[in-house]
């Protein structure tokens, strides 16, 4: 898998290479702001472009801007975007009119070797992995009214995991549950918030988010 | 044809309307002017009535031409006020009550020969009471002018009186000068002088204009007075109504310009608060560093030295990895607590969100973390200067914090804007209202924070709901970044 890093501090630029070459990807370039992501996406072509969201010269938020414009140029090239903070207004901003290849992670689970590269290795396949943080926030924004507060203690996890985009399989292993049961939850999640149901793990996820967004 | 019509009813309504007006500020400039004699007559009552029983005849002389049906001129301005107080001019009982006996009493002393009815001993004993109680009527046609005036323009006229700062007592008020020493009393006085003298001597040219003209002889024997006068009669309502609106510009710009505060005070009065407002904005920014420090002793610093614990121990232990294990990732979770709180404390002083878009985005993405549904309206053409930014922001998170807890609404609006130099921002729940700054700390902290850049906080909460916060902050917004247009929608 090839691999386009923007990141301007060097430490960690540093680190994720090493961290996603250690794990069997090629890092194509790691690059320190925007113009140098956009160009290094034209000439390299890679899988998935993994961007942090400040950048020079503003330190604001032109990493987002940069990634948003890549994924303009060249539809369906996967983005994931780290930030020191989550927003759930960029969220959305990444989600809006998307099909997948989106991801939106804190840097601290960088520090989560494992789980980094899986949401990366997720986000390439045209897979979507939104952080936690933004997942608790969207469902606290949801929890006071409507058919989520309707929702039990464990579908609300299976829920929070789903819009993380986490798989069926992934979900059992998190929560120590089978399959079956998962499968069973997801399918009593959808009934409740008016769902159409569907096989595909990522339009899955794309409708929970867009649900949620929403309400 | 129909267009005409149309024309035409316009035309109706737009003169229908403009006379409307006109009679309506006619009444208004009717009261105007009752107020003015009114007031100039109970100013003068006390001087006159002294002067005249000191330096008057000892005893009171008859009649004089007229009989006693002189006794009803001093009603006139009583009569007057009845009048504009029944046909909706505004008023109080109150004012006539007090004025009656001293415009009586100082028009039977001048007409009946320079002594009041009862001889000079009563007067000596009325005189002294009508002084004072002149000097209050003086204040109370200025109250009443200022109040309407306010009515009026619908800009209310500061009201200048000086207040003895602390607890103020009679005696707190007596030592700081009472009345006396108050300028403002002394152009409420000379208000009403200017503007009863103002009155008559209008009234006195306007009466005695074709008289002088009759008497030099110019128009003598082709107008006679009574053609004149039936003439001016006719022509009076129209004329009146012709300049009701002018003469009230004129009274509102007096009014304002005298029964206002002074230059001197306004500056005053800034001054004062210039100075409290500096002392809030001192005091928030030494406890913001307070609170900051404590965060950072308490939180992220402590984690840290846990962290560096750890990995003594774990050093010492790296012969064992059954042992480290453990060990390392207790590291892992410590470090990542830290960088949670340091995120916390960071978005408690300068919300990351806030620099990288500005005020609107930054609030619409804090009404994203509510646990309420949020509409959020208005956009802001370029940036607020960043104080201002922040502590709009921060009123604003306030305010919706207060919101979720204490307002128990399910919806809320959120309108932001910027017009006339004002940033405008108003928040509205549905919740069960009844909110009063003065009784929670969070609404009167707010207060005083938006006060450090002159903005205001009007707060609307009937019991029983809705609440509406408005708050206006007078700013300039900077030229839009050209950077922060291109397409992250």
């Amino acid at each position: 898998m090839r691999v386009v890093i923007a990141e301007d501090l060097f430490l960690l630029r540093d680190g994720l290479t090493r961290l996603l070459e250690a794990n069997g990807m090629k890092v194509t370039a790691a690059v320190e702001n925007g113009d140098e992501l956009l160009a290094a996406v034209a000439a390299d072509r890679p899988d998935i472009a993994v961007v942090d969201v400040r950048l020079p010269p503003g330190f604001t938020d032109e990493g987002l801007r940069a990634a948003l414009a890549a994924r303009q140029a060249h539809p369906g090239l996967p983005v994931l975007v780290l930030s020191q903070f989550v927003e759930q207004l960029y969220a959305r901003e990444l989600l809006a009119g998307s099909t997948g290849g989106i991801g939106y992670l804190l840097k601290d689970r960088v520090m989560d070797g494992t789980q980094f590269i899986d949401a990366v290795r997720r986000v390439a396949q045209g897979g979507t992995a939104m952080d936690p943080e933004v997942i608790t926030r969207l469902l606290t924004h949801n929890s006071s009214a409507g058919p989520v507060s309707t929702l039990s203690p464990r579908e609300r996890q299976v829920l929070a995991l789903m819009a993380e985009g986490r798989s069926n399989a992934a979900i059992a292993q998190q929560l120590v549950i089978t399959e079956r049961a998962v499968a069973k939850h997801t399918a009593s999640i959808f009934v409740r918030l008016d769902l159409q149901p569907s096989d595909d793990d990522n339009r899955r996820v794309l409708a929970v988010l867009a649900y949620l967004n929403n309400a | 044809m129909e267009e005409r019509a149309e024309a035409m009813t316009g035309v109706v309504g737009g003169v229908a309307w403009r006379v409307g007006r006109a009679c309506v500020d006619g009444v208004r400039a009717w009261y105007a002017v009752t107020l003015a004699v009114t007031g100039l007559i109970s100013l003068l009552a006390g001087p006159l009535l002294l002067a005249a029983a000191l330096f008057g005849p000892e005893d009171a002389g008859p009649f004089g031409p007229g009989g006693p049906f002189f006794l009803a001129v001093p009603l006139g301005p009583v009569a007057l006020w009845a009048l504009c107080w029944a046909t909706g001019g505004g008023g109080r009982a109150v004012g006539a009550a007090l004025f009656a006996p001293g415009s009586l009493a100082v028009m039977a002393t001048h007409l009946y020969g320079g002594a009041a009815p009862g001889g000079r001993s009563v007067s000596l004993w009325l005189a002294p009471a009508l002084l004072v109680l002149g000097l209050f009527g003086a204040r109370w046609i200025a109250t009443e002018s200022r109040r309407t005036v306010g009515k009026w323009s619908g800009r209310p006229v500061p009201v200048p009186y000086r207040r003895p700062p602390g607890a103020a007592g009679p005696w707190q008020r007596l030592r700081a000068g009472g009345w006396l020493t108050d300028p403002a009393t002394w152009r409420d006085a000379a208000w009403a002088l200017l503007s009863g003298a103002a009155v008559l001597l209008t009234a006195a040219v306007v009466l005695f204009t074709p008289i002088a003209l009759e008497v030099f002889g110019r128009h003598g024997p082709f107008f006679p007075l009574a053609i004149v006068y039936g003439l001016g009669l006719c022509a009076a309502p129209a004329a009146a109504l012709w300049a009701a609106p002018p003469v009230l510009r004129i009274h509102e710009r007096a009014v304002r310009s005298l029964l206002g505060p002074s230059r001197q005070a306004r500056l005053a009065h800034q001054v004062s608060h210039l100075a409290r407002t500096r002392a809030d904005t001192i005091d928030a920014g030494a406890a913001e560093l307070r609170r900051i420090e404590r965060d950072l002793h308490d939180g992220a610093q402590a984690r840290l030295v846990a962290l560096g614990m750890l990995l003594t121990v774990a050093e010492q232990l790296k012969d064992d990895p059954d042992a480290l294990g453990p060990l390392l990732a207790e590291a892992r979770t410590s470090s990542v607590k830290a960088l949670g709180e340091l995120r916390d404390l960071v978005r408690g002083i300068h919300p990351p969100v806030l620099a990288d878009r500005g005020l609107a985005d930054a609030v619409q993405a804090t009404a994203l973390d509510l646990p309420l549904p949020v509409t959020f309206t208005g956009v802001l053409p370029g940036r607020v200067p960043a104080p201002v930014e922040s502590a709009a922001y921060f009123a604003v998170t306030e305010l919706l914090a207060n919101v979720v807890k204490h307002a128990g609404a399910s919806h809320v609006w959120i309108e932001i804007g910027h017009s006339d130099g004002l940033l405008r921002i108003s928040v509205t729940d549905d919740g069960r209202g009844g909110a009063d700054p003065s009784r929670g700390t969070g609404l009167s902290g707010t207060e005083r924070r938006l006060a450090a850049f002159d903005g205001v906080l009007a707060i609307s909460s009937p019991p029983g709901g809705p609440t509406i916060v408005n708050l206006e902050i007078p700013c300039a917004l900077s030229s839009p970044k050209t950077s922060s247009s291109s397409g992250t929608a």
